[in-house]
């Protein structure tokens, strides 16, 4: 494989498994906040580099589809639990009001656990894909090198994109902000977790789009129907 | 000990939360999309089948 069409064909996969990512990132930094978004992410990116180095190509036998199902299936369950708490909040503004929820991220000093895990989860799920593919592309054409900066590439550019975004999300309202992370953690996790169980998306990771817009439907109808039936109670917080 | 205990309960809040239906019925499902999967059944449908009924469900119990 030629070094140039490597890096792109490198970049353009490590591109679709970083915007994963990042939507994650983005979405969990812009509702639990930024610090321990950060810190789950740093941290997830040190053990997917230190597992690098250590196994080189051997990191092809890391069994990646239990791996899968493990983060898939808490993530599906994580998005269910926001998707609800934020469904059940927009219906009901005036208990918002009663009970004036404003999004208070943590203290400089705590880390807020929740927000790390996710991160973490996060960026060592896709990261040990976007490692996979620059062992199975480079590995394969014997640059595995030059794959790799097709790959960083791809990160940085799908990272600076996500750190452009990020100043803007706050004008979102919260409620809205949870029920689209919501959306994302539940598209993605069900992805993951079928992928994991080795399910065989029709039309591969486009599926994500159409996870993506049955759930959004889905969370519209819901909301259609909680505002026919007001709710009696606001749970979690 | 304590620490023992504060690991545990982050874990139980973090996949509980306030409603174990929600877990429990995703649990359900993952296994029941795998053993469909390894019968040579491409079962792709289920767990978003799952995700909007267990949504549905929790919001009913909740409201």
């Amino acid at each position: 494989m030629n070094g140039m069409f490597l890096i792109l064909a490198t970049f353009l996969a490590a591109t679709i498994e970083g915007v994963e990512m990042m939507a994650i990132l983005v979405g969990v930094g812009a509702t639990r906040g930024w610090r321990s978004t950060f810190f789950g992410a740093i941290a997830g990116f040190a053990l997917l580099t230190g597992v690098t180095i250590v196994l080189g190509n051997a990191l092809l036998n890391i069994p990646i589809q239990w791996l899968r199902l493990l983060v898939g299936s808490l993530l599906l369950i994580l998005g269910l639990q926001w998707l609800k708490k934020a469904l059940l909040r927009i219906a009901r503004p005036p208990a918002r009001r009663q009970t004036p929820p404003p999004f208070q991220p943590m203290s400089s000093e705590k880390i807020d656990w929740y927000a790390f895990v996710v991160a973490f989860k996060g960026v060592v799920l896709e990261g040990l894909e976007i490692a996979f593919i620059v062992v199975t592309f480079g590995a394969e054409a014997n640059q595995i090198g030059t794959a790799a900066i097709g790959a960083v590439a791809a990160l940085v550019v799908v990272g600076g994109v996500a750190f452009l975004i990020r100043g803007w999300l706050p004008r979102i309202p919260r409620e809205w902000l949870r029920f689209a992370v919501g959306l994302l953690l539940t598209a993605f996790g069900t992805f993951w977790a079928a992928e994991g169980a080795r399910v065989r998306w029709p039309g591969g990771d486009l599926s994500i789009l159409g996870l993506l817009a049955v759930m959004a439907a889905t969370g519209f109808t819901y909301l259609a129907l909680l505002r026919l039936h007001p709710v009696r109670t606001l749970t979690g917080s | 000990m304590r620490y023992i205990g504060a690991f545990l309960k982050f874990w139980y809040d973090f996949i509980i939360g306030d409603d174990w239906t929600i877990a429990t019925s995703i649990a359900v499902a993952v296994a029941m999309t795998f053993w469909l999967v390894h019968s040579n059944i491409q079962a792709w449908w289920l767990l978003p089948l799952a995700a909007i009924f267990t949504l549905g469900v929790s919001l009913w119990r909740a409201a």
